[in-house]
């Protein structure tokens, strides 16, 4: 059953990659990418990493996508004009490919007898809290890492939004500094005049 | 019996499959930080099964790090693509030479 459940999804991971790669529309690639990511997930779970499933669903597929899709249909590129040139960079590619393909295989296949002593451990019980574990770990060991990826996600933030940030020549802005500065004087002119005669 | 090379050569294939969109993608900007996601789900795919079966819950930590630390360079990445594209009116990457790299 979990070989099933592994090669149908590994099949599934593996032609939505060659999607995101091949695909002519960048939206058709970022739907390809969230497939990989749902996949994965899936994947994910059979190696009874719950909490890292849930959260590459909620935060890759909720968020990261959802950003990479609106980016993509914002830029409003050319597909045909995108897509020029696939070919001319093919052989070096697939010798890369073939390069980095061997080399892991022969780390991974032709060294099994070495890597024989990893077992899968029994499976956990149904009781058993994936989050629990990591939740604590998370707020004992790596407390400090746990802060210094919060302020890499600040730091995130305010480099994003400074980066995209524009200030337009001619727009209207608010200055309150101004605005408190200001004294009666710059606003109210008291002219004394004559009051006009009745006809 | 499904062990932890059918999970390693998965991640491998998934990783090399993402060095070729790299290479092919000559066109692109989004394509490729699409495959440098891609490239992070394979290295996250490798610390996750060897967690699973060194039963260490290190691995599944550093994961956690490394989403975090890759969802902020998806979003500065895409913030620069558009401070590029505003000022270029153009994503192609044999178009960006202006440092003659």
């Amino acid at each position: 059953m979990e070989a099933v459940i592994f090669y149908f999804f590994g099949a599934a991971l593996i032609a939505s990659a060659i999607g995101v790669v091949t695909s002519r529309n960048p939206v058709h690639s970022a739907m390809f990418l969230v497939l990989a990511f749902v996949t994965s997930a899936f994947l994910w779970m059979l190696l009874e990493a719950e909490f890292l499933a849930i959260v590459l669903v909620l935060v890759y597929v909720g968020a990261v996508m959802v950003l990479f899709l609106f980016v993509v249909m914002m830029l409003d590129v050319k597909v045909e004009q995108a897509r020029a040139g696939f070919t001319r960079y093919a052989p070096l590619g697939i010798a890369v490919v073939m390069i980095i393909v061997a080399q892991l295989g022969y780390v991974v296949w032709a060294r099994t007898q070495e890597m024989n002593f990893l077992q899968a451990p029994p499976r956990a019980d149904a009781g058993f809290s994936n989050t629990e574990l990591l939740g604590s770990q998370l707020y004992t060991d790596y407390a400090y890492p746990f802060e210094l990826a919060a302020v890499i996600l600040l730091v995130a933030i305010v480099a994003a939004i400074a980066l995209t940030m524009r200030k337009r020549p001619g727009l209207k802005v608010q200055d309150v500094a101004r605005q408190v500065q200001v004294r009666r004087e710059d606003r109210v002119r008291l002219v004394s005049m004559d009051a006009e005669k009745g006809e | 019996m499904i062990g932890v090379a059918h999970y390693l050569t998965l991640a491998g294939l998934l990783f090399a499959l993402s060095v070729a969109g790299i290479f092919l993608n000559r066109k692109n900007v989004i394509i490729l930080l699409m495959c440098i996601e891609l490239m992070l789900l394979a290295v996250n795919f490798n610390f996750i099964t060897l967690s699973r079966f060194l039963g260490d819950a290190a691995g599944q930590v550093f994961v956690f790090f490394i989403l975090t630390v890759a969802a902020a360079e998806s979003a500065i990445g895409l913030a620069i693509l558009v401070v590029l594209f505003r000022s270029r009116r153009s994503i192609n990457v044999e178009e960006l030479d202006s440092m003659k790299g």
